[in-house]
């Protein structure tokens, strides 16, 4: 999608102004500005266009519109992506979701609800709590974010590796094709005949469709949660008590690890009574049933004190757990208050290298002369670096993308991922180049035009054109050789 | 236990040479399912292609290539006191995990435990390019590029040879037991899905010959404290019965009759038809036994907010599975062809149409 669109901004307008409501197709930039950019605010970009559609038939034309003249799509939902995945195309629509916004369906006895995609994901499990259910994914930004763009990314958060990912936790989407074909995938079941689409959707970016309809399954809320907060002297007695509580048959409901710096930060921040002399705190959530919950919050401790925690603490009240969650939860605000900017990596690590992975961090933190703080998801493996920098200091943003791009190479090396929940956009697309080869690039590529031949849906994200990787894979390799000489030298 | 990669790439490159098209086949229990292979194919037999490649218990991950068997594999796990916790059935002691995959078989627990779609991390596949392609990884969360691991749960095969699956596992539960009454067919929907909603530790709820079976599984206070307040008798020899059900060895499993496989909504009314039902995971799968038209079947399936599949048996020269709307037809003829550009593998297996 290089070529210049076959319309002007001023005839499409016209056009989508026939069959949506004029005041929400949007040409001044002042009015786009907002649009410019998602959560990853280092990248921006002006559309051509901004178009608010508040029904599925008004997609359809949208996209037949788009598709006849090539003109770039960017779905947007709440705008709170990681990864620029919702930036603008200069010459691209930003087709905007958040008119879609109302619940359509409760189900409490089948345990579903029916959601256009602009629904935030909070609100979700807040509706449903009157049936004593919830919705299981819960990414930090769930107050914000909505369940359209936890389907494009995957979306998990601090219950995952229990309660599962958005793709475990939807039955089916409603979804315009780039051709402008209305499509559901799934359905009320638990699978469907055939290839299973509704998965190749979830975390899609945004590439191969367009979602205004999603049923979620619910789930029932648990008799009662505690939390255990167990701090350690090392990483790795902390790493090792992550698989000494999966040892014991235990699946925390959540099972977060912060380093020293996050621990600090955010104990200032929440005055969550963290033990601040720890170099690595744990906080191990158990839910289901009363018995089982007392029965595992018992071996839980013992575990943390078997394996050297140096100091164990059980929350008794509903207050104390909230307490102890607040700062693990504010430690991004919270890290934000301790730099002027800080910029949030989104790696994954098989667990058994996590004390490898936060040294060799901490050795590219002195190189680069940038401090970083890590917050990780131990249960999942999911490792949340936050680089802590200066954007007015020249050179500085620089030097943290290229801390972060080390970082996730290094991810790569020990047998994770460049990213676990924040997708691939535009901020990862070299890094696409380390973790896949030519062949399996091109096999996406390949699907992509399966779903969208003109390829007028999000372009220019989430898969690298083959041209530029191999120049990305031929100057980290120089860069690498470089950093072991002066190892060596060192 | 062999890595006999390089040997299967060879057989499909030279496949795509030759014009020729090659059926997927593991330890061959699964023959009866789909439909009819293609007998003027050969054979791509991945049934020597075996071995556990990684296993961390710790990381609860386990990396296996297609050719082994679940039996190898979950003994392996029981060692650690771990399994395969969406219960894959085995139809014959060959069953292999990379089968298990491509026709996306699970078991009772499968509401509550998610499917076996739902534990992949990631797989290699050799493509009909004769590419091996590396997708996912051995890590519980990955957006890098498209999820076209699990993309192969259901496709039986057609986009590929499935080489690896790396997969979560679970620990085993620390105790299980089974409550059983006597109940009409038109109770159970709305028993069973009353029940599922409990927060309590349940991990099956199946119906056959006017009984409601419930499992409940977990710490040993939780599963005892929940029998006592729920209704039905503890059954004595339980895990038999749920074993039966997963490896479809219940007696409403044998004879020729065709067997149908409806996945519906858990809460729709069961279709009315002569003949006996089974229902299993709370009332989202039901096995139906007679002679039917799949037209008619499939206006019923649909209206249960689901579809319906001629699982066994029956006529396998026609389509056995629901049929697809036009748009979503174009897109799967289109992956195929992305991923098996000259239809090496598994021709007609599972639509005449892919």
């Amino acid at each position: 999608m290089n070529s210049k669109p076959k319309i002007s901004a001023a005839e499409l307008a016209e056009q989508f102004r026939t069959f949506i409501d004029p005041d929400f197709v949007i040409t001044d930039d002042e009015t786009m500005k907002p649009y410019e950019c998602d959560g990853m605010s280092m990248y921006c970009e002006m559309p051509m266009l901004v178009v608010l559609p508040e029904t599925a038939e008004q997609v359809q034309r949208v996209m037949r519109l788009c598709n006849e003249y090539e003109v770039p799509v960017v779905a947007r939902g709440a705008g709170t992506g990681l990864s620029a995945g919702a930036m603008p195309h200069k010459e691209g629509v930003v087709l905007s979701l958040a008119k879609f916004n109302r619940i359509l369906d409760i189900d409490p006895l089948a345990r579903t609800a029916l959601l256009q995609p602009g629904v935030r994901n909070l609100a979700i499990s807040e509706e449903v709590a009157q049936y004593g259910l919830y919705y299981g994914p819960d990414p930090s930004s769930q107050i914000a974010c909505t369940i359209g763009g936890n389907v494009a990314e995957n979306s998990g958060g601090v219950h995952c590796l229990k309660y599962g990912l958005t793709v475990h936790n939807i039955l089916s989407v409603e979804m315009i094709t780039a051709e402008g074909d209305r499509v559901t995938i799934g359905n009320d079941a638990l699978d469907a005949c055939g290839m299973d689409l509704l998965a190749l959707m979830t975390g899609s970016e945004g590439l191969l469709g367009i979602v205004t309809q999603v049923k979620v399954k619910l789930l029932p809320k648990p008799e009662i949660a505690q939390v255990v907060m167990a701090g350690f002297d090392s990483v790795q007695k902390a790493g090792d008590a992550v698989g000494g509580i999966i040892s014991h048959g235990i699946i925390p409901g959540g099972l977060e690890m912060m380093d020293g710096h996050a621990i600090i930060a955010a104990d200032d921040f929440a005055q969550a009574g963290y033990p601040r002399e720890a170099k690595a705190l744990l906080l191990c959530e158990v839910d289901g049933t009363e018995e089982e919950v007392h029965e595992h919050i018992e071996q839980a401790e013992n575990v943390f004190r078997k394996l050297g925690a140096t100091s164990v603490k059980t929350s008794q009240s509903e207050e104390e757990r909230a307490l102890l969650w607040k700062g693990r939860k504010s430690a991004f605000p919270a890290v934000g208050r301790i730099s002027p900017d800080y910029y949030c990596m989104d790696g994954t690590i098989p667990r058994r290298h996590l004390a490898h992975v936060l040294l060799e961090m901490e050795k590219m933190s002195e190189e680069f002369g940038l401090r970083v703080a890590n917050v990780f998801h131990a249960g999942d493996g999911n490792l949340h670096p936050l680089i802590l920098f200066d954007a007015n200091v020249p050179g500085e943003f620089e030097r943290t993308e290229a801390f972060g791009s080390s970082i996730l190479n290094l991810c790569v090396e020990v047998g994770g991922c460049i990213t676990g929940e924040h997708g691939v956009g535009v901020e990862k697309i070299r890094q696409m180049a380390v973790q896949f080869n030519d062949e399996e690039l091109q096999q996406f590529h390949d699907v992509k035009a399966a779903f969208d031949p003109a390829g007028i849906l999000n372009p220019g994200k989430g898969v690298p054109a083959l041209r530029f990787c191999q120049e990305y894979r031929s100057l980290e390799h120089k860069q690498h050789k470089h950093d072991t000489v002066d190892a060596a030298h060192g | 236990m062999a890595d006999l990669s390089q040997k299967l790439k060879e057989q499909v490159l030279q496949a795509r040479k030759t014009g020729q098209k090659l059926n997927i086949e593991g330890g061959g229990t699964k023959a009866f399912m789909g439909r009819a292979a293609d007998t003027d194919a050969g054979s791509l037999k991945m049934g020597e292609h075996t071995g556990i490649v990684e296993y961390h218990p710790v990381e609860l991950i386990l990396t296996a290539r297609a050719g082994t068997t679940l039996a190898e594999i979950e003994a392996t796990l029981a060692e650690e006191g771990q399994c395969l916790h969406f219960e894959p059935p085995r139809f014959g002691d060959g069953s292999t995990l990379g089968g298990t995959l491509a026709c996306n078989l699970s078991g009772p627990a499968r509401p509550w435990s998610g499917s076996v779609r739902d534990q992949v991390l990631g797989i290699r596949l050799l493509n009909g390019k004769g590419e091996h392609l590396r997708f996912g990884g051995q890590v519980m969360k990955n957006v890098a590029g498209y999820d076209t691991s699990r993309l192969q749960a259901g496709a039986m095969g057609t986009l590929g040879a499935i080489t690896e699956i790396s997969l979560k596992v679970m620990p085993k539960p620390a105790m299980s037991l089974t409550l059983v009454q006597d109940m009409a067919m038109d109770k159970v929907i709305h028993y069973m899905n009353s029940r599922a909603k409990e927060p309590k530790p349940i991990t099956g709820a199946a119906w056959v010959d006017g009984k409601v079976y419930l499992r409940l599984a977990g710490a040993k206070s939780a599963v005892e404290a929940t029998a006592e307040k729920w209704s039905g008798e503890v059954m004595e020899q339980g895990d038999e019965f749920w074993q039966q059900l997963q490896h479809m060895q219940h007696d409403f499993f044998a004879g020729d009759e065709p067997l149908w496989r409806f996945s519906v909504g858990s809460t729709a009314e069961t279709p009315d038809l002569d003949g006996p039902w089974l229902i299993d995971w709370a009332g989202s799968q039901r096995w139906y036994r007679g002679e039917a038209d799949i037209a008619q079947l499939e206006t019923m399936a649909q209206r249960a907010g689901g579809q319906v599949s001629l699982f066994r048996g029956g006529d396998r020269t026609d389509e056995v599975m629901h049929h697809q709307p036009r748009a979503l037809k174009e897109i799967q003829q289109r992956l195929k062809k992305s991923f098996d550009p000259d239809g090496i593998f598994n021709p007609g297996r599972l639509y005449s149409w892919l």
